[in-house]
């Protein structure tokens, strides 16, 4: 156990690690995102990338980890883990830390990484970043996300290399810089974790590129059992069932195209969702919604495009009667193509459209539709 | 039974935001509201307390002026309020607050019928992480995202949400649950309880009350027990404003598949 006001850095030289979240034998498309993301990390320190996996005859999923970069998979095997729960992960995920000592954990901020995250960190005596959109280790790197993405003046950005940490200066070079949106997305800020080991972070889903699998590696990645106990008087919780949804969920994180529909469609919610299928069965995509239309009922909690629902960076976002509010705005803005249409010509949404149509929605996008169907026969 | 409930009070992050020239966040300019998923911890606690005559009890870590939120819960049907809050407890991250609230709630006392219930993240932060670092403090088995809560004896059967469905947990209490807005809706306060809620017992905690708690110490809360620094804040750019197409008719909608075509997007 570290005391609390520094612990020995020295000592977590274990290399970056991801938590690699399986749910029933199959593994979690954001263990594969935060394999890649870790990868850099790791070539950035000059470390290794391993991922940790826990769950019940799970070794077969491992190798995969190794062809999005991971060189080595510590698998944790044990018929109590075969679902999660908190008290049988963060015991087995702790002990395995304090023996092989990571200098940094990622974990997917899924619903369960979220609960498993903090748990750990507060039994490890580390900090914890939440829902981190942004990762970096190289200094320049670092500062040119920041040139990009930020406000901030340029000679502020240049002088970044130390932060005062208990009223001394502290170099930042080595430390994980974790940046995260707050308050709703208004404001971003970049986190350390500068005195104690691992520094962690959970990363929401679908921000971090998925690298492409290369089989070579995957076949070279080393498979580790450490040791760890785990009985039945650790578990305090005992999960009775594991239900999946019945119907199938909308990948809004994985596709090329979204269209979404906001308060506009008030009028006529069943109209306007039709509309919004429509546009997406011509583009290739499926249907996201503000949340408005998620707290109105309209579409279920899945289509949830925003800070608060999901980030999505498609091809094409197409925004239908989404005034954009800045909740909206941090789910989308990154897209590569924004189409809006809106009544309002004053809506936000227009600030960071590529394209923008001052119309009813109704009226309009029947006409896209077909102009779209037009020119993709026309080709 | 007690049944301790944590609360915030928060800016309203969903209506207008200011933010400072030097990237902070003008509070003046926003609304303080209690936090949306706190409230429905708060519902959860009354509904159990109507079934079993548990007591509810709710605390909070702010400055003096959260005591208006903990009044308007108590008159929501609450019993009793603390009010966590000192010099000392300022700048604290997620690990440093919950060691504060861990303390205030070993004060307050966690029995074996006890539960102790959170919101699952507040709306300034989004972290989601204070719940289960106070669980890990006290030693209390913890289950989030709860949609639905049974009790029957010491046994909470508990529906606990995922992105693609739910399991059901069985955990006995003492337990620390965290509350999502799907859980129920909450309730509004009654007139009766707005006469009530200033003489229902409200308390203070600030440093001195809870320096013996082993969790307490200089080094273990505010900034100095913080294990995260904040290195910078900013916000970000605007996307620069891209072409508004003229119209609204078939020609305009022709035009932007023309566009879209050339480009090679469709």
């Amino acid at each position: 156990m570290s005391t609390f006001n520094s612990a020995d850095i020295a000592a977590f030289n274990g290399g970056v690690w991801v938590f690699c979240e399986q749910r029933q034998g199959t593994m979690m498309p954001t263990s594969f995102e935060l394999i890649s993301e870790g990868r850099k990390l790791a070539d950035e320190l000059g470390t290794k990338l391993y991922g940790i996996l826990l769950g019940h005859n799970i070794e077969g999923i491992a190798k995969e980890l190794g062809g999005y970069g991971a060189d080595g998979v510590y698998v944790c095997d044990h018929p109590l883990l075969e679902n999660y729960t908190t008290d049988g992960y963060t015991k087995v995920i702790c002990d395995v830390v304090a023996e092989y000592k990571p200098e940094m954990m990622l974990i997917g901020a899924t619903n369960i990484g979220r609960d498993l995250g903090p748990r750990c960190a507060a039994r490890l005596h580390t900090g914890l970043c939440a829902d981190c959109t942004h990762l970096d280790v190289d200094m320049g790197i670092y500062k040119d996300f920041l040139r990009e993405a930020s406000t901030l003046a340029p000679e502020k950005i240049d002088g970044l290399n130390t932060a005062m940490v208990l009223g001394e200066k502290h170099d930042v070079s080595r430390d994980l810089k974790m940046t995260r949106p707050a308050f709703g997305g208004h404001l971003m800020a970049s986190i350390i974790c500068p005195r104690f080991r691992p520094a962690m972070a959970t990363v929401r889903p679908g921000v971090m590129k998925k690298a492409p699998f290369d089989q070579a590696k995957a076949d070279a990645c080393e498979i580790i059992k450490p040791n760890f106990s785990l009985t039945e008087d650790d578990m305090d919780t005992q999960v009775v069932e594991v239900v999946k949804a019945a119907k199938k969920l909308v990948d809004l994180i994985g596709a090329d195209v979204v269209v979404s529909v906001g308060r506009g469609i008030s009028k006529d919610v069943e109209g306007g969702i039709k509309l919004a299928e429509e546009l997406a069965e011509v583009l290739g995509g499926v249907v996201g919604g503000s949340r408005a239309t998620i707290d109105s009922g309209w579409l279920s909690a899945d289509h949830q495009v925003g800070q608060t629902g999901k980030t999505v960076h498609p091809k094409i976002y197409v925004a239908l009667g989404i005034s954009g509010a800045i909740q909206h705005k941090a789910g989308m803005q990154d897209s590569e193509c924004i189409i809006a249409v809106n009544k309002n010509e004053t809506a936000p949404i227009f600030e960071i459209a590529d394209y923008g149509i001052c119309g009813d929605l109704f009226k309009v996008t029947p006409m896209l539709i077909e102009a779209i169907k037009a020119a993709k026969a026309a080709k | 039974m007690k049944i301790i409930v944590c609360v915030k009070q928060v800016p309203d992050t969903s209506g207008k935001v200011a933010v400072n020239p030097d990237g902070t966040l003008n509070r003046a300019s926003m609304a303080a509201i209690t936090n949306p998923d706190d409230l429905n911890a708060v519902e959860a606690a009354l509904t159990l307390k109507e079934q079993t005559g548990a007591e509810v009890v709710i605390v909070s870590m702010g400055p003096p002026p959260a005591e208006a939120m903990l009044r308007e819960i108590l008159a929501r049907g609450a019993d009793r309020a603390v009010l966590v809050s000192g010099r000392e407890f300022g700048g604290s991250d997620t690990y440093a607050t919950s060691q504060i609230l861990a303390a205030a709630i070993n004060k307050i006392g966690v029995e074996d019928d006890d539960i102790v219930m959170c919101g699952r993240q507040a709306i300034d932060g989004d972290t989601a992480q204070v719940g289960p670092q106070i669980a890990e403090k006290l030693g209390l088995p913890q289950v989030s995202y709860a949609a639905d809560i049974k009790k029957e004896g010491d046994t909470l059967t508990i529906k606990r949400m995922l992105e693609d469905g739910y399991m059901t947990i069985k955990v006995k209490t003492p337990c620390l649950i965290t509350c999502i807005k799907e859980l129920n809706v909450p309730r509004y306060m009654s007139v009766g309880g707005i006469f009530e809620c200033y003489s229902k017992p409200y308390e203070v905690f600030d440093y001195n009350t809870l320096k013996d708690d082993p969790l307490i110490d200089p080094a273990t809360i505010g900034l100095k027990g913080s294990p995260t620094n904040i290195l910078t804040s900013f916000t970000p750019p605007q996307k620069g404003a891209g072409m508004m197409l003229e119209g609204a008719d078939k020609e305009t909608c022709e035009k932007l598949a023309g566009i879209l075509a050339a480009k090679h997007m469709i």
